[in-house]
């Protein structure tokens, strides 16, 4: 038996097996790999299994940016493999944790390397000019990796610039246990072949050769011909003999169990308001009239999997913590790319980002968090941005325009220098509808125009104004849309808070009941307690510290639920709301 | 991978298996068939009745029997259009479909597959809405209506099985007497380890359920026969055009089926990652691990 240490670098593709939108069945000591080039460049090599029930992702569909299972249809991102769309709950932002497993992929020789665990580097040859060679077609056998190794020793062939030559010197040059080097040389001619063989499994390999020197043209096919047909020779001598003995039992590589949290239905995971990660500011530009993009990205590792519309928080220098919708399109995981408009009456945060932040800046932000999730099973989808608002839409736009799902985005700006982000919008061509300068009474009757004509299986997501949304939502509900299918993300909540109340809440998992007083938030009096609970904007307006509330009346005064889940009485945003009854007990 | 030559695991030996189409077997003749990695041979008889034994080399393949020259027989039972026997000591009764006796229904024996999947596999498949629209794209589902909404499982102790309730999803096509796309409504149930029934709208009568099941037939851990018996109300499509409806949908599941990995269902609940759309598979795989049945299936960790 050969060495099958996971951290051994091993091809396991050829760099040309990776067409365009292809996805390619590797193996590699027994485990399968879904590999795959994103439209980016990028070479994702996977677990071949899908989280969900196990399908094979090779049998699945690359779309440039993101993997879909063939089975449910759910999404894996490009890079991060996070899982982005699950198909079958609609209203749902997955668990970001849904991740498969990736490997370590790197291109060299025109093949992709990989290992489960790599330690140092992909092999360098002697000799071989990165770039340079001639890769030669794989050769599948059913033998063991170093019983194909000492095969290849005596390996022969001819020179590229001498094939016809008589005879021919050969000599091994060097080699290892995967490996064999070789140098044939006749009539003044001499070139120089590596082979790689790939421990498929116990008792399957791979031949991948390269030669020194790409010859030209016509040359190409010929010196590709008399190796093709050494090659073959070679591996029918070996198929016999391996035939002589008894298989090898097949290798049995072991599956990694998912997290015990993704075992059981999801939950909410307990988390403060936390920063952990670290990012650089890698670009800083005008993306409109007052408008700074900044394109964030990772100091060490990958950035975890975003979905459209899921925010980050940012913790400024001065201390100041905001939160920025992700412009990013599907798949665009190697980077954030967030948009910061100047407010006249900034506290800071904006002014900060504006004035203070530069290129190459670290920063603290948290993971992605996506309280303003997209539906995909919309008929139609309609998108309504006002200003700024424009950033959660731009990101969801790009996703449903890269599948091409139906919808159109309404951006509503003062002029077409406000405009953010213009390049993207370029993309969205005929989808993306202006509307420039209008007074609030224009801006009106452009919205009720614009939300006549509802069909039932149509959605509407609103980021705009305060004043702006709160139209829009009653403009949306005389044209009959449904409170379920009208979507929206307000900046921040204008509403002055009474705090004055006083009560008591219970948290019945916990078993813990604590008294909120006045001047003081439920979160507050929760987290004092030693009980974490996740958190965001803290002023009601993102849905991060949502609870369920199983008995009392609560007293709204979020921006975040729509007025069907307020009359409801059965969720609350801990940060701002208070009870109404002298008594709260929420399912935490 | 197991390498026993048998199956030692009691719960299946002890189960009713279906191994052969009634209508499909020339009557007098030595027909062969697998069961649980076991050769068996089976017979017709004119009088109705049938036989089945374990394979020995005094009768071949084709040879003409009658009832009184046979080895020594395992259990019988002629249902639902299939012989049905046992390696074990099977129930006195098999699960019940009362509307097999209903007089004015169509009742079909739609196809046979062969699939390299474990039984388990191929019933979870059987019990899953959330594939319709990628799998039977166009027919049973089509994007974008993917949802899977709420519905209702549970586990019956008294009947010994499982009942799934509420199911609703948009189909386009839902069988050959329909002519659009209509939220069908789903009864599920799985009243066998390796079968399942299923009840759907009838295109022809809001007030009665037209009848689907399949019947797993465990050749090995990792192969099965799955037979499909349509029970349904349609009195104007010919029997092929029904037949062929059912054949392309499962025609459809096979590829998908031969590509999970690993074959044997996974029963430890942190092998995969379910989701609420996934309520029936998760009290399938629960009712597996009581009941401690271990062929086709990857057991929990202790």
């Amino acid at each position: 038996m050969f060495d099958t240490s996971p951290h051994r670098w091993h091809p396991i593709a050829a760099s040309s097996d990776l067409v365009s939108r292809h996805v390619f069945h590797g193996q590699l000591l027994g485990r399968e790999f879904a590999v795959w080039r994103a439209d980016d460049g990028f070479v994702n090599v996977w677990e071949n299994r899908c989280l969900h029930r196990g399908v094979r992702l090779s049998i699945g569909i690359n779309d440039g940016r993101e993997l879909k299972c063939q089975y449910h249809g759910w999404r894996y991102a490009n890079r991060t493999a996070g899982c982005t769309y699950i198909p079958a709950h609609p209203a749902d932002a997955p668990a970001r944790t849904i991740t498969n497993r990736t490997f370590a992929a790197v291109e060299r020789y025109g093949m992709v390397w990989s290992a489960e665990q790599p330690e140092g580097e992909v092999p360098a040859v002697a000799g071989m000019e990165e770039g340079g060679q001639l890769v030669l077609r794989p050769i599948p056998l059913n033998a063991s990796a170093d019983r194909v190794v000492e095969h290849l020793k005596s390996y022969a062939f001819a020179p590229s610039a001498a094939l016809d030559a008589q005879p021919v010197e050969m000599a091994v040059e060097g080699g290892g246990a995967f490996s064999v080097a070789l140098l044939a040389r006749a009539d003044g001619a001499a070139t120089r072949a590596a082979f790689f063989v790939q421990p498929v499994d116990s008792g399957r390999s791979v031949i991948r050769g390269m030669l020194d020197a790409l010859p030209d043209g016509a040359d190409r096919v010929t010196v590709l011909r008399h190796h093709n047909q050494r090659l073959t020779e070679l591996r029918e001598r070996i198929e016999r003999e391996a035939a002589r003995l008894p298989a090898p039992e097949p290798m049995q590589p072991a599956i990694v169990p998912v997290s015990a949290e993704l075992a059981e239905m999801p939950e909410l995971t307990p988390s403060g308001r936390k920063a952990a990660l670290r990012v650089q500011v890698a670009r800083k530009w005008q993306a409109a009239e007052g408008i700074a993009a900044l394109e964030l990205r990772t100091v060490n590792g990958v950035l975890p999997t975003f979905q459209p519309g899921a925010h980050i928080d940012l913790h400024l220098p001065n201390g100041l913590v905001r939160q920025y919708s992700i412009t990013n399109g599907p798949g665009e995981t190697d980077r954030y790319v967030i948009g910061v408009k100047r407010e006249a009456a900034s506290g800071g945060g904006s002014a900060c980002v504006h004035d203070t932040l530069r290129v190459g800046d670290v920063l603290a932000i948290s993971e992605p968090r996506n309280n303003f999730p997209l539906r995909r099973d919309a008929v139609r989808t309609l998108f309504i941005a006002g200003g700024i608002g424009i950033t959660p839409l731009l990101s969801m736009a790009l996703a449903l325009d890269h599948s091409a799902l139906s919808y159109r985005l309404h951006y509503f700006a003062q002029a077409e220098s406000q405009m953010a982000f213009a390049d993207r919008l370029a993309e969205l061509k005929g989808n993306l509808v202006p509307h420039l300068g209008l007074s609030p009474e224009a801006t009106q009757e452009k919205l009720r125009e614009t939300l006549s004509g509802y069909v039932p299986g149509m959605h509407v997501y609103l980021c705009g104004p305060g004043p702006m949304l709160e139209a829009a939502r009653a403009i949306a509900r005389d044209c009959g849309w449904p409170e379920s299918a009208v979507h929206f993300e307000y900046f921040k909540n204008t509403h002055e808070i009474d705090d004055s109340s006083s009560f008591e809440v219970a948290l019945a998992r916990s078993c813990v009941t604590l008294q909120v007083p006045a001047g003081r938030t439920i979160l507050d009096v929760m987290r004092e307690a030693g009980i974490d609970m996740p958190s965001s904007c803290e002023q009601g307006a993102c849905g991060t510290c949502l609870a369920t509330v199983i008995e009392g009346e609560p007293d709204h005064q979020d921006v975040y639920l729509n007025d069907a889940e307020k009359r409801s009485n059965t969720k609350i945003m801990t940060c701002v709301s208070r009870a109404k009854s002298a008594r709260l007990v929420l399912d935490l | 991978m197991s390498n026993a030559t048998h199956c030692s695991d009691r719960v299946a030996l002890d189960l009713w298996h279906p191994v052969a189409v009634i209508e499909e077997a020339a009557p007098g003749l030595v027909h062969a068939t697998r069961l649980l990695q076991e050769q068996l041979h089976y017979a017709l008889f004119a009088d109705g009745t049938a036989a089945v034994w374990r394979a020995e080399p005094a009768l071949r393949i084709g040879d003409p029997v009658e009832p009184g020259m046979l080895p020594p027989a395992l259990p019988v039972k002629l249902a639902y259009g299939y012989v049905w026997t046992s390696l074990g000591n099977p129930p006195a009764e098999l699960f019940a479909i009362p509307e097999w006796e209903e007089a004015d229904r169509r009742r079909l024996h739609a196809a046979t597959m062969g699939v390299k999947v474990s039984a388990p596999r191929a019933i979870e498949n059987f019990l899953d809405m959330g594939h319709f629209p990628y799998v039977h794209t166009d027919i049973l589902g089509a994007e974008p209506h993917t949802e899977v909404k709420e519905y209702d499982v549970d586990i019956s102790v008294e009947r010994d099985e499982i009942l799934a309730t509420r199911c609703r999803f948009f189909q386009p096509m839902a069988s050959t007497a329909s002519s659009g796309g209509a939220d069908v409504d789903y009864i599920y149930r799985v009243p066998h380890p390796f079968c399942s029934v299923l009840y759907k709208s009838s295109p022809v009568d809001e007030n009665r359920l037209d009848v689907i099941a399949i019947f797993v037939q465990p050749i090995d851990e990792e192969n099965v026969r799955a037979h499909m018996m349509l029970c349904v109300l349609d009195e104007d499509n010919e029997d092929k055009i029904i037949k062929r409806f059912q054949q392309t949908i499962f025609g459809q599941d096979k590829p998908i089926l031969e590509n999970q990995y690993p074959k044997r269902l996974p029963l430890d609940p942190r092998a995969e990652t379910p989701i609420r759309a996934d309520k029936s598979s998760i009290a399938y795989r629960r009712w597996l691990r009581d009941k401690g049945l271990t062929y086709g299936v990857i057991p929990a960790a202790a």
